[in-house]
């Protein structure tokens, strides 16, 4: 009696599992979402499943790409890198998706890419600016810029529109982004002839500046360099306001939170930092985009939200110029072809700018200076790559 | 010789002593905030003999306590304080009702591990319901700076150095002036013997957990004031610190507290200053290390023979 009944178990579960891989692949495109929805960095995920669904439901509406509809199944990671394994391997092969938008946080971006790339599955991440994501294998792209270019652009911007010759630098020692960035700021604005007057650094979580500032301040530096996220750079700008030093403070795209404004004050007014994405833009893509996101959510979509956006654009271009051969019937080759197209993503005009993606898989794109005013951030200029 | 260091080639001197004296300012600010901190720490241990780790979360609870207040409630700077204090106490004396109390006539190790996990149980508490992300406390405080010859001092510095100081002032009094304060110390003497001559040390140890707490709840007000900053996790550093601070001063003595508060800012600053920021938090637990193998009583403290 039990083995009849084990037997019949073991004949149904292959039934539903050859059925399901029978019917899985032709009928619509399958995607995964794989980000934060709880958890101490959920804006960030929200943002950026915010903006995929916004994306699916425009293609879905104007009749899916060549006929055939989107359909999306997100997973919350919570920003955990066990989390985004299991979610990477559930999606990969239960759900049996195409293609997989994430992960968010660079951490689990490089434990999503791990998975992704040993069961080839093409992966674009949308936010996850660290160099060595990508590097995991073919199989893996970004939509947003990769850290040494913003650093590259901000030296360049110090030194050429900001005519500034002595900068100083204060960066999060245990924080690679913010040593990434420090080295190529540092290389790049030597090169051009200017001068690192006074490099310091702190660490993560740290409340009191004031020493590192002191020192700074007696080397007389035209600005400060300070690649980090807002928490630490608004208590840097009002502690160096406290110490009687105005100049003004360069950063990155960690400084991209309306929380900026309240933990710096007035004190971060006059700051310039280097974003992906700049609502003030009259560009026409951008706009519609804006325009969607605000009627969608009643909210302003943030940087995170547009470079998701861009990344779901990235995924349908090469989807549509892939052909018949996304489609296929065998899981293999459509996740296969839709690699091979979306690394031959050329001139794509998306929200953040037209890209084309390298050889490396990383986009090449203008970046926006944004200045920060009081109420908001003021668009300065474009930086082409 | 330590003017030499900040001497930079072709230098003049005045910008060094200005640049000097500007750290010295900042070691003092920080010391005193650890100072604020360590006062609470150092009395509680010195009444019961309890190092209580969760004073540093006590102090973050009522930094989220006085920014809830002011947020919420708006009430204005000096009322959010007081709220801060009350809840903070009621939470020291229910902590030490359930955590310590039932602990209280077993192992030092016991309890001190039962302080640790009150500790941890804090801090997850706050993170699940607030978030581990920053907020910014509202700025209440007006804020003035004053250039004196290039060296920059701001109100808030003098508030927080004006406050610990007062406090110490006052908790000197209460335990050294006051029936309550005799009581304590009765009970810190011999809680068996205290108990005969009629005092409820139940009662006076309540009101020593109270105390601390309040003090902790005031440090971190003014520290959310101070960096306009707080978090869930805000209240570990300077907990540590802090209690390296009481050790440094000789964990016990009131005024040690605020001698080492002091001592340990500086010298962070000047660790800073002089050398790598990297260093800044490693030679502050040097400095624990150093002390508790060369003057373990602390630098205020009398070598006592522990009765065996």
């Amino acid at each position: 009696m039990t083995r009849f009944r084990m037997l019949s178990a073991f004949l149904v579960v292959f039934m539903v599992l050859t059925a399901t891989m029978g019917v899985g692949a032709a009928e619509a495109l399958k995607i995964g979402v794989v980000g934060p929805r709880t958890g101490p960095v959920a804006t960030y995920g929200l943002s950026v499943i915010h903006a995929v669904e916004l994306a699916v439901e425009e293609v879905n509406s104007a009749g899916g790409i060549a006929g055939r509809k989107i359909e999306l199944i997100i997973e919350d990671n919570k920003a955990d890198a066990i989390e985004t394994n299991n979610a990477f391997r559930k999606l990969i092969s239960r759900d049996q998706v195409h293609a997989i938008i994430g992960a968010v946080v660079t951490a689990n971006s490089i434990v999503g890419a791990q998975v992704a790339q040993m069961m080839k599955v093409p992966m674009i991440t949308p936010t996850s600016t660290a160099e060595k994501v990508t590097q995991e294998g073919d199989y893996i792209f970004r939509s947003c810029l990769i850290d040494p270019v913003q650093a590259v652009i901000m030296a360049n911007f110090a030194y050429n529109t900001l005519e500034l010759r002595e900068v100083a630098i204060l960066t999060a020692q245990t924080n690679d982004y913010s040593v990434g960035l420090e080295d190529v700021f540092t290389k790049v604005f030597t090169e051009l002839g200017g001068k690192v007057v006074a490099a310091e650094s702190y660490s993560e979580g740290d409340q009191d500046f004031k020493a590192q500032l002191t020192k700074i301040r007696a080397r007389k530096p035209e600005a400060v360099y300070v690649p980090g996220y807002y928490t630490e750079a608004g208590l840097i700008a009002r502690q160096m306001r406290q110490l009687g030093m105005d100049q003004p403070i360069l950063g990155p795209d960690g400084f991209d939170s309306p929380e900026l404004f309240e933990i710096g004050g007035d004190a971060i007014l006059g700051s310039y930092f280097t974003n992906h994405y700049a609502k003030e833009t009259d560009d026409e893509i951008a706009q519609n985009f804006l325009n969607g996101y605000r009627a969608k959510y009643n909210a302003d979509p943030d940087g995170f939200a547009a470079l998701a956006y861009d990344a779901a654009m990235i995924l349908f271009d090469a989807v549509g110029r892939a052909g018949d051969a996304a489609f296929s019937k065998n899981l293999a080759v459509a996740r296969t072809a839709i690699r091979d197209a979306i690394a031959d993503t050329k001139d794509l005009k998306a929200v953040t700018g037209t890209l084309t993606l390298d050889e490396n898989r990383n986009p090449v794109k203008s970046a926006v200076i944004l200045k920060v005013v009081d109420g908001g951030y003021e668009f300065v200029e474009r930086v082409e790559p | 010789m330590a003017a030499l260091a900040f001497l930079g080639e072709g230098e003049d001197v005045a910008p060094v002593i200005q640049e000097i004296l500007q750290q010295l300012v900042n070691g003092i600010s920080l010391g005193s905030i650890y100072a604020l901190v360590a006062l609470g720490y150092t009395m509680v241990y010195g009444i019961i003999k309890l190092i209580n780790f969760a004073h540093g979360d006590i102090y973050m609870i009522g930094a989220f306590t006085g920014y809830f207040a002011i947020k919420i409630f708006h009430l204005p700077f000096l009322p959010a304080l007081v709220v801060a204090m009350v809840v903070a106490a009621c939470l020291g004396i229910l902590i030490e009702r359930l955590a310590y109390r039932p602990l209280r006539n077993s192992t030092r190790i016991a309890a001190l591990i039962t302080a640790i996990g009150v500790s941890f149980l804090i801090q997850n508490v706050a993170l699940l319901i607030w978030q581990p992300n920053p907020r910014a406390f509202p700025d209440v405080f007006p804020f003035r700076s004053y250039d004196l010859w290039g060296v920059y001092i701001d109100n808030r510095q003098l508030l927080i150095l004006g406050v610990s100081v007062l406090l110490m002032i006052v908790l000197h009094y209460v335990v050294h002036y006051t029936n309550i304060g005799r009581a304590m110390r009765a009970v810190a003497l011999d809680d068996d013997a205290a108990r005969l001559m009629g005092i409820d040390v139940d009662k006076v140890i309540s009101f020593t957990f109270a105390i601390g707490s309040a003090l902790a709840a005031a440090g971190g007000v003014l520290v959310g004031v101070y960096y306009n900053r707080i978090d869930p996790m805000m209240g570990t550093m300077p907990g540590l610190k802090a209690f390296v601070a009481a050790v440094l001063g000789g964990i016990g003595i009131i005024p040690g507290a605020m001698l080492g508060g002091l001592v340990m800012g500086v010298a962070e600053v000047m660790v800073v200053a002089l050398t790598e920021s990297t260093w800044k938090d490693a030679v502050a637990f040097a400095i624990l290390i150093i002390i508790l193998l060369v003057r373990p009583a602390g630098i205020m403290g009398r070598r006592v023979r522990e009765k065996v």
